[in-house]
């Protein structure tokens, strides 16, 4: 009885030091994951997730306290790369279905604050104090972040032409809903 | 040499632990999801179990035997599994954080799959000497990674597949592995032992 009870213990011992040296030979420092989420982020840093940065969302992410469906300017391939590493089901993005569009900077208005140029996190828009302000249509994401600060209201959101670079086939799932869609969406916009 | 081919054809593919030996179905069912989830869940259990195997075979052979404990096998074992699986545990979180967090609750409970506690016992059973009972465990392990990993190909596809209502989910997921198992009695009398 005694050999037994000697025998376990020793048994239990050993393992343990053996379990005890191995994590803190195999520590793991900070969180990996989130460095795998944040490297697939845009990294526009546009806080539309709701979130300060891209940084923060994906940490959010590692911890599982957040959806995946919030980065707008990733938009659906990003989610589904996101779904893909984390190995959850993909889900639609939050964000109401919207145009892709790009700012554009009224001539005619624009007083050359530089406040649109600070906001922008993609530094899309180019210029300096005291002259006119332009959009690189290349570089903007449509994130909408430079219109609050505008102080003369001079930057309006026009909808990218479907045009044929631009121009991709629907996918056949999501075609119901799209039409179903449709006429509220004419409805708000009239 | 050809023995130790037996050994591991006989114990993929004949005596498979899953679809004929009926254990380990709690893994098999809640890990086949996804076809990557479940080639690491494989490759985890194949190291626990090919590990187990050995260390359980040592521990009997070297400590139960010597000091006539043998009715504490299964504590002994258990005890055994349970470390090595949190040492795999540890070793996963550092390799690989994602495989990590997707196995999540099912890495863990390796330790109570009742498979790898089932080489232990018929190594000791079968009186195998211990490079037997390694390739017994390791083979095992590779049968139980095959199926799993064929099991989640075909649920991946039953899935976007149009399954009758009353069947959707486990319901279709259990006929599936059933038919996988009578697929696989085609291979009894390949070898045998």
């Amino acid at each position: 009885m005694l050999i037994a009870i000697l025998a376990m213990t020793g048994l239990a011992a050993a393992l343990g030091l053996l379990l005890g040296y191995s994590a803190i030979r195999f520590r793991v420092e900070g969180n990996p994951i989130a460095d795998q989420i944040d490297a697939l982020l845009p990294q526009t840093q546009c806080g539309q997730c709701g979130h300060p940065g891209c940084r923060p969302y994906a940490e959010a992410l590692a911890r599982g306290e957040d959806e995946i469906n919030k980065c707008v300017p990733g938009g659906e391939s990003t989610l589904l790369a996101i779904a893909d590493l984390l190995g959850r089901e993909p889900t639609a993005l939050e964000v109401e279905e919207k145009l892709p569009s790009v700012a554009v900077i009224d001539a005619q208005t624009c007083i050359g604050c530089t406040l649109c140029l600070q906001a922008c996190p993609v530094d899309a828009i180019v210029g300096a104090a005291k002259q006119l302000h332009g959009v690189i249509a290349a570089e903007c994401t449509g994130c909408e972040l430079c219109l609050p600060p505008c102080p003369v209201e001079c930057i309006r959101m026009v909808p990218i032409a479907t045009d044929i670079p631009h121009w991709r086939w629907p996918y056949p799932a999501s075609e119901p809903d799209s039409r179903a869609a449709s006429p509220e969406r004419e409805a708000e916009a009239a | 040499m050809t023995e130790y081919a037996l050994i591991l054809i006989g114990t993929v593919l004949v005596n498979n632990f899953v679809l004929v030996k009926f254990l380990g179905l709690c893994p098999f069912m809640g890990v086949s999801k996804k076809l990557e989830t479940a080639a690491g869940m494989g490759l985890a259990t194949t190291f626990v179990m090919t590990l187990s195997s050995v260390t359980s075979w040592l521990v009997n052979e070297y400590m139960l035997v010597p000091l006539g404990i043998e009715y504490l096998r299964i504590i002994a074992f258990i005890v055994v599994i349970a470390a090595v699986v949190q040492f795999t545990e540890t070793m996963m979180r550092k390799t690989s954080p994602v495989l990590y967090q997707v196995l999540g609750i099912f890495l863990p409970l390796i330790t109570t799959n009742c498979a790898v506690l089932g080489v232990a016992l018929l190594n000791l059973q079968a009186e195998r000497s211990l490079v037997e009972a390694t390739l017994y465990g390791f083979g095992a392990a590779v049968g139980f990674s095959l199926v799993l990993s064929l099991f989640a190909a075909v649920r991946e596809r039953v899935a976007v597949g149009d399954v009758p209502e009353p069947f959707q989910g486990s319901a279709v997921a259990l006929v599936t592995a059933g038919l996988m198992s009578l697929a696989f009695m085609g291979f009894a009398g390949l070898v045998s032992s």
